[in-house]
């Protein structure tokens, strides 16, 4: 493939390689603990080591990545003080992050190269040998790390309350989930840049989860998936000469389109299907309960069965009790349930 | 010692709700702890656990101050909070599977015995044909019954549960209580925080009774029951059939107009 002649290519897809195996398997631990901004955060923040790193003419992978991890370690300091509230202690390391990496560009002496976009969005030409080497080492930490600890960082993404109670190092854990992210978020400077990398983390789990059973389904999936569009991106960026981790993410999200649209899809059928077997509701053949498989939900001041995603609320009558239908609902994130009848 | 709280004020920030209470539970006691809303209950066990903070006084789990991690592994806990909820999607072997984790130190590898042990927790609970399945697909009491399972499984010595037995069907009350009973004579101590005794009553032995961040009674089971009138009625002459799921108690969903408007 012709592409593939060129060093620079070469490097960027290996880096695409890399950091869309990465991102999703450091992202779905934080689309699990509902904290999917904070690979966001730490890109800005990464902006201002680059800022340093021009400055002083070292490396911008390295400044950036302890810019990074420092700020990760200072926003979990921060949440785990517990006096400003997560959404704030975020939005200052946004904010801060970025305007640092701008004011102290500006100081950098004219006539040196400070391309602020290919560091944003992503630039296929830029990856050094040098960068790939570093990438890789901390590709193995990153997953290495994730083989280890994985089960604890879900434990602690998904409960933290428990996992506190029954004296799992939370902080720790929170702490190094933080640095993964730092670390993910430098591997991302050069083909998806750092305001885009929060979506190859984000999106690729987006996806899983609309598929998978169980959460190592999920993860497995999401980084194939990342894997396949951020190596598919950056070939097509070539193409098209458009910024690699543009293209990358427009591919993710419209992936995540698709698959939205096909599994709603077959809800929808799924679903008018089973309206047609409508004797079903006249006589239910079991008493909705406790274990009938049909998840109760909250509807208003009472409590309904969720069958296949529509409700139906218990009624009793002389007759014995029969299920009056409550419409479609859109409570539960699954109907995928046994429908039990 | 399982518990032991000398003095302790136990609150949120610097608020103390539970205020100067003295309590020990020995290893292998049943404890009901009883009282109305809001009266601390919840705070009570959150201070033993380390949810809430120790304003002042001591407090100490299975012979350690509270802020100790060493022990802890050997605690296991149901929160007082209906469902399992998170955004990827889990089955009920995974999310039982946490529960063995703080046994296991930072890097262990779950054995054969630690499989073992979450395979047997979901079958004491009776979820075993539900094992591979997603906890999302699951019913609100089956939720529930898979958060007990979590606890079971570290093979606890201290289980505290909050509110096991709210918006759970009889039947399944029913199976509870066998599980805490076999629980117990396992040695394991058991803290339940409840509203209704019900099918427990033949598993507590002892009662404390909370009461406005007090602790206003602590004996005999027997000797409680003047002072657990919560203001919510037990509805057993009305019967539910199916049960009243959860995130509700009895009380609300025989007033729900739904339900009043019934006969038709
Ligand atoms: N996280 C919290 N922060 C501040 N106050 C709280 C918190 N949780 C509960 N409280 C207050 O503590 C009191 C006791 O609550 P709780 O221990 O949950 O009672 P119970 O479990 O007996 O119903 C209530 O007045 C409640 O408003
Ligand atoms: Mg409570
Ligand atoms: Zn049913
Ligand atoms: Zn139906
Ligand atoms: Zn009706
Ligand atoms: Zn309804």
């Amino acid at each position: 493939m012709e592409i593939l002649d060129y060093g620079f290519m070469q490097r960027a897809l290996l880096a695409s390689l890399m950091v869309g195996l990465v991102a999703p398997a450091v992202g779905i631990f934080l689309v699990q603990r509902r904290l999917s901004l904070l690979g966001d955060g730490l890109g800005h923040v990464a902006l201002t080591g680059v800022a340093v790193g021009v400055l002083t003419s070292t490396a911008p992978v390295g400044t950036a990545l302890i810019a990074a991890v420092l700020g990760a370690v200072l926003i979990e300091l921060v949440r785990a003080r517990g006096r400003t509230s997560g959404d704030v202690a975020l939005a200052v390391l946004f904010y801060g992050g970025i305007a640092g990496g701008v004011v102290l560009l500006s100081l950098a002496p004219r006539g040196q190269a400070t391309n602020l976009d290919a560091y944003l969005f992503g630039a296929i030409t830029t990856t050094s040998t040098d960068d790939v080497a570093t990438f890789a080492v901390i590709t193995a930490i990153v997953v290495t790390v994730v083989w280890l600890l994985g089960q604890r960082l879900y434990a602690v993404s998904d409960d933290e309350e428990y996992a506190r109670a029954v004296g799992l190092p939370v902080l720790a854990l929170n702490t190094v989930l933080a640095a993964l992210v730092a670390a993910t978020v430098v591997l991302s400077m050069r083909v998806v840049g750092l305001l885009l990398i929060s979506a190859l983390m984000i999106v690729p789990s987006a996806i899983a989860q609309l598929l998978a059973r169980s959460f190592r389904q999920a993860l497995v999936l999401a980084c194939g998936l990342g894997l396949v569009v951020s190596v598919s991106g950056t070939a097509v960026s070539y193409y098209t000469s458009t910024p690699s981790g543009g293209t990358i993410v427009l591919l993710a999200i419209a992936l995540f389109l698709l698959v939205t649209a096909a599994v709603t899809l077959r809800d929808v059928t799924g679903h008018r299907r089973h309206r047609r077997r409508a004797v079903i509701h006249a006589a239910h053949p079991h008493d909705h309960g406790d274990d009938c498989g049909h998840p109760a939900v909250l509807h208003g001041d009472h409590v309904d069965y969720d069958h296949d995603g529509h409700l139906h609320a218990p009624h009793p009558t002389d007759a014995g009790v029969h299920y009056d239908e409550h419409g479609r609902h859109d409570i539960t994130e699954s109907p995928a349930g046994r429908s039990g009848t | 010692m399982a518990i032991r709280l000398r003095g302790a004020s136990i609150g949120y920030g610097d608020v103390p709700i539970l205020r100067d209470a003295d309590l020990t539970v020995q290893r292998g006691e049943a404890v009901a702890v009883l009282g109305s809303n809001g009266s601390g209950k919840t705070t009570l066990v959150r201070g033993v656990l380390g949810l809430a903070s120790v304003l002042s006084g001591v407090v100490e789990v299975l012979g350690h101050p509270v802020g100790h991690r060493g022990e802890r592994g050997r605690v296991g806990y149901v929160p007082q909070r209906h469902t399992v909820s998170g955004a990827v999607p889990a089955t009920v072997r995974e999310v039982v599977g946490v529960g063995r984790l703080a046994r296991l130190g930072l890097f262990g590898r779950p054995r054969a015995a630690d499989r073992a042990a979450v395979i047997d927790a979901v079958a004491a609970v009776g979820l075993t044909d539900r094992l591979k399945d997603p906890v999302a697909a699951l019913s609100g009491g089956q939720q529930r019954r898979v958060l007990v399972a979590r606890a079971l499984a570290a093979e606890p010595d201290l289980l505290i549960m909050d509110e096991p037995m709210a918006g759970v069907d009889t039947a399944s009350q029913e199976t509870l209580a066998r599980v805490l009973a076999a629980v117990s004579a396992g040695g394991t101590t058991l803290v339940v925080v409840t509203h209704e005794i019900g099918a427990l009553s033949g598993v507590l032995t002892r009662a404390v009774v909370a009461d406005h961040g007090s602790i206003a009674y602590d004996g005999p089971l027997a000797g409680a029951l003047p002072f657990s009138t919560d203001g919510h009625h037990h509805r057993d002459d009305q019967p539910m059939p199916g049960g009243p799921g959860p995130g509700l108690d009895q009380v609300h969903l025989a007033r729900s107009p739904h339900r009043a408007a019934g006969g038709r």
